[in-house]
C-alpha cells in the first residue's frame, strides 16, 4: 500500500545511505579493484599486470581480456611457505601483543574509572594525548629509545643493572613493545567507557552479600566489563595483525610479519597480483574475527537492554 | 489456608524499650554524618532491639537512606558510634557485618539470572549446593517469582525486580535485614501479601527489621515502633498507636495521618492535663495529657478529624470540649463524609463523621451553624 512514510521519507533513507554510500566507495570499490589484480598477471607494463580491462574498446575486447584472469597468484601463496609463515607470526604477534596490552589497559583504564569524577576527563586527555604526535615519529622515538646506545641502554648501564647494552631494535621484543604502546589507547578508551557507567551500588550490593572486594571484581566487575574488553581486544588484534611500520622499523630480517611481506611484493618486487592476492587473503583471516565481534556486539546490546 | 493467612500473626506483647534492663541490639550513639558541609544525620541517638520490627519514616532526603547504610557499613559516622549487639562497628567491613540490605535502587546484577541473583550471597557462604538450591526455592516461592527463576533482571518488570531485590536481601536470613522501600513497586494485593510474609517470616525467624517506607499505612500495620525523622534528626520513637494519638510535635502531628491543628496560649490547667487558650476567639480546650509548658507560651491543639464530632446542638455532656462553626464544605468520600467547619477565627477544622445512615436522610449541610466537640482524651496539646 502505498502512503506518506510515517518515519519521514527522503531524510531517512539519507541517513541510511550515507553509511552505505561510505562503505561502497571506500571498502567495496577499492577492494574489487584489489580482487581484480590478484587474479591477473605480472607484466613489465604501466600498471603492472595484465589483463588491463579496458572499457573504452568494446564489451568483446573486455570479454577477451577477462578470459585471461588466472588463480596462479593464489595458488604461488600456497606453495611458498614464507606467507603462510608470515601470516602465521602475524597472527601470533598480534594475538601476544593483544593479551599484552589487555593486561597493561586494564588496570589502567579501571583506575581511570575509579578516579575521582572530576579527574577523569584529564585522564582521558592523557591517554588521547599521544594521537597529537605523528605516528611514524612516535616509532622513530621508541628506536632512540631501544637503540643499543639509546636512552634505555645509557640509563640501565649508568645504574649498572647492566653491563654490556641489550639488543632490543631488530628483534620481536621491539615489535612487541611498539604495538603495545600504540595500541593502548584503542583497549583503554572502550574498556574505560564499560568500567566507568557500571553501576557502583552492585559492589555494595555484593559486599553485602559477603564478598571481599577481589572476589566482587572476578564476579561483578569483570564480566560486566567484558563487551569492553571484547571490544579493545578485536580493536588492537585486527590492525595489529597487518602492521607494517613498526615490524619495519623496530623488527629486524627475522621479523616476519604479512604487512611487510605485503610492502615488499608491492614495492620491491613489483609483483602487483601476488601482493592483491596476499591483501585479499588478509582480509578474509580478519573477516572471520570481525563477524565473531559483530555477533558478540550484538548479543552484549541484548544483554544489556 | 488463605483465610487464615488474612488474619495475619498474632502480635505478642513485645515492648523491649519500656525495659530499662534490656539492651539495645543496635545503637546509634550520638551519631553524624557530613558529606562535605551538609550534614545528613545530625547528632542522632537511637537503640532498635534485637527481634524488633522498626520503620523509618520521613519526608525525602531526611536521611533514612544514609542511617541504614551506616548499620550496614557503607558509610562510616563521622562523629559517634553505631554498635550492634554491644560491639561498635566503626571500620568493619560490609561483608563481615550479620547484616543483609535491600537497596532502594534494587542493585541487581544484570549478568545473573534472577536465580544466581538470590543464590548469590548463599555461595558466598560456601552453603551446600542442595541448601542453596532448597533456600532459593523458598525464597521465589516467598516473592511468588517461581515461574522467572531463569530469567536476567532487565527481562523483569519494576516489581518484579523489586521481589528479587528483597528475595536476595533475605535468602541468607541475617540478623539483621535493612529495607529500603522494599514494597513500593508493587501493587495494592501483592503488597499486603508480602507485608504479611514479611512480619511472618520476622517472627519465626526472630530477625530484627529496619523498614524504610513512604507509606504509613504500612508502616503502621507491620512496625512495633516508628521513628519520624527530619532533616537528620530523629522527631519521634513510638509504638504506631503512640505516634498517631500522642504525636510529640505539631511535624509528627502533620506527617502521620490527617490531624487538625489550632493555635493558642497555655492557660492555667485545671488539675491534671492542659488547657489552651485559643487565639482569635477566647475559647478554650482542655486535654486529659499534660504538658511542660509554662502557660502563657504558645502551643497548638491537635486532633484528628475522626475524633470530632459534629452537632446542631452544643453538646450535652459540659465536660466536652466545643467549639461552634459554619459549615464551609463537605467532602463525600463513600464511607466516610469530611466536614470542613470555618471557626470564628477562619480557621478551619475537619471532622470525619462515618456514614452510617444514608445520604438523604444526613440532616447537616452547607452554611449550617454547627458545634464540633470531642472527649478530653481526644486531643493534645502541643508546645512545638
Ligand atoms: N554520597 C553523598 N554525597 C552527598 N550528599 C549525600 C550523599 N548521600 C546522601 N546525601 C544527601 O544526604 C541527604 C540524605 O540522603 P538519604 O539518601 O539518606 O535520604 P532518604 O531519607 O533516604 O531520602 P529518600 O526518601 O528520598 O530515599 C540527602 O539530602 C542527600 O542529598
Ligand atoms: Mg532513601
Amino acid at each position: 500500500m502505498a502512503g506518506p512514510d510515517p518515519k519521514g521519507g527522503g531524510g531517512r533513507f539519507l541517513v541510511l545511505g550515507i553509511p552505505y554510500l561510505w562503505l561502497i566507495v571506500f571498502f567495496l570499490i577499492p577492494f574489487l579493484i584489489v580482487l581484480k589484480i590478484s587474479f591477473s598477471t605480472t607484466a613489465i607494463a604501466i600498471p603492472p599486470y595484465t589483463p588491463a580491462i579496458d572499457f573504452a574498446q568494446g564489451l568483446t575486447a573486455v570479454w577477451e581480456q577477462a578470459k585471461e584472469f588466472t588463480t596462479d597468484n593464489y595458488v604461488w601463496l600456497t606453495e611458498d611457505a614464507l606467507y603462510w609463515k608470515a601470516y602465521l607470526e602475524s597472527l601470533w604477534i598480534a594475538l601476544v601483543s593483544t593479551f599484552l596490552v589487555l593486561l597493561i589497559g586494564y588496570p589502567l583504564a579501571y583506575g581511570m574509572a575509579r578516579a575521582p569524577a572530576r579527574w577523569r576527563p584529564t585522564l582521558v586527555m592523557m591517554v588521547i594525548l599521544p594521537f597529537w604526535t605523528s605516528f611514524l615519529i612516535r616509532v622513530y622515538a621508541w628506536i632512540g629509545i631501544l637503540k643499543p646506545e639509546g636512552l634505555l641502554n645509557q640509563v640501565l648501564l649508568a645504574v649498572g643493572v647492566i653491563d654490556e647494552p641489550l639488543v632490543i631494535t631488530g628483534t620481536n621484543l621491539a615489535v612487541y613493545i611498539g604495538i603495545v604502546y600504540s595500541y593502548l589507547p584503542f583497549m583503554v578508551l572502550p574498556l574505560y567507557a564499560a568500567l566507568e557507567r557500571q553501576d557502583q551500588t552492585l559492589l555494595e550490593a555484593a559486599a553485602d552479600l559477603g564478598c571481599r572486594p577481589i572476589e566482587s571484581f572476578w564476579k561483578i566487575t569483570f564480566p560486566l566489563s567484558l563487551p569492553g574488553v571484547v571490544a579493545g581486544c578485536f580493536l588492537v588484534f585486527i590492525p595489529a595483525v597487518g602492521e607494517f611500520v613498526i615490524p619495519d622499523l623496530l623488527g629486524g630480517s627475522g621479523t616476519l610479519m604479512i604487512g611487510r611481506t605485503l610492502w615488499n611484493e608491492f614495492f620491491l618486487n613489483r609483483d602487483w597480483p601476488v601482493a592483491s592476492a596476499v591483501a585479499v587473503i588478509l582480509l578474509l583471516v580478519l573477516v572471520v574475527p570481525i563477524v565473531i565481534f559483530q555477533n558478540q556486539q550484538k548479543k552484549n546490546e541484548e544483554r544489556l537492554r | 489456608m488463605a483465610a487464615d493467612k488474612a488474619i495475619g500473626p498474632i502480635r505478642r506483647s513485645f515492648a523491649p524499650w519500656n525495659d530499662p534492663k534490656a539492651r539495645p541490639f543496635i545503637e546509634f550513639r550520638n551519631v553524624t554524618k557530613r558529606f562535605g558541609d551538609f550534614t545528613a544525620v545530625d547528632h542522632l541517638s537511637l537503640g532498635i532491639y534485637e527481634r524488633e520490627f522498626f520503620a523509618l519514616l520521613g519526608p525525602s532526603g531526611c536521611g533514612k537512606t544514609t542511617l541504614m547504610r551506616m548499620i550496614a557499613g557503607f558509610e562510616e559516622p563521622t562523629e559517634g558510634h553505631v554498635l550492634l549487639d554491644g560491639q561498635d562497628l566503626v571500620g568493619v567491613p560490609p561483608y563481615r557485618r550479620p547484616t543483609n540490605m535491600m537497596f532502594q535502587s534494587y542493585a541487581l546484577f544484570p549478568h545473573m539470572s534472577v536465580w544466581d541473583n538470590i543464590a548469590f550471597g548463599l555461595k558466598q557462604d560456601k552453603m551446600p549446593k542442595p541448601e542453596i538450591a532448597a533456600r532459593v526455592e523458598e525464597m521465589l516461592a516467598l516473592v511468588k517469582l517461581g515461574p522467572f527463576a531463569r530469567r536476567k533482571p532487565h527481562q523483569l518488570s519494576g516489581g518484579q525486580k523489586q521481589r528479587v531485590a528483597l528475595a536476595r536481601s533475605l535468602a541468607k536470613k541475617p540478623k539483621v535485614l535493612l529495607l529500603d522501600e522494599p514494597l513500593g513497586a508493587l501493587d495494592k494485593k501483592l503488597r499486603e501479601e508480602t507485608q504479611f510474609e514479611l512480619t511472618d517470616l520476622q517472627m519465626k525467624l526472630g530477625m530484627t527489621f529496619i523498614i524504610v517506607t513512604h507509606d504509613q499505612e504500612e508502616a503502621m500495620t507491620v512496625a512495633d515502633r516508628i521513628a519520624v525523622m527530619d532533616h537528620g534528626k530523629i522527631v519521634q520513637v513510638a509504638t504506631p498507636a503512640e505516634i498517631y494519638e500522642l504525636p510529640n510535635s505539631r511535624y509528627v502531628a502533620d506527617f502521620i495521618g490527617d490531624i487538625n491543628l489550632i493555635e493558642g496560649r497555655l492557660a492555667p490547667a485545671a488539675g491534671n492535663g492542659a488547657r489552651l487558650e485559643c487565639a482569635g476567639t477566647g475559647a478554650t480546650v482542655e486535654t486529659s495529657q499534660p504538658v511542660e509548658a509554662a502557660p502563657g507560651s504558645e502551643a497548638w491543639f491537635a486532633i484528628r478529624p475522626e475524633k470530632v464530632t459534629i452537632g446542631l446542638e452544643p453538646p450535652a455532656d459540659p465536660t466536652k470540649n466545643a467549639l461552634k462553626g459554619t459549615v464551609w464544605d463537605i467532602g463525600y468520600l463513600g464511607d466516610v463524609s469530611i466536614y470542613h467547619v470555618r471557626l470564628a477565627t477562619g480557621a478551619t477544622v475537619k471532622a470525619t463523621i462515618a456514614n452510617r445512615t444514608r445520604l438523604v436522610e444526613r440532616p447537616i449541610t452547607w452554611e449550617d451553624e454547627v458545634w464540633l466537640s470531642w472527649s478530653r482524651d481526644g486531643g493534645v496539646v502541643l508546645t512545638r
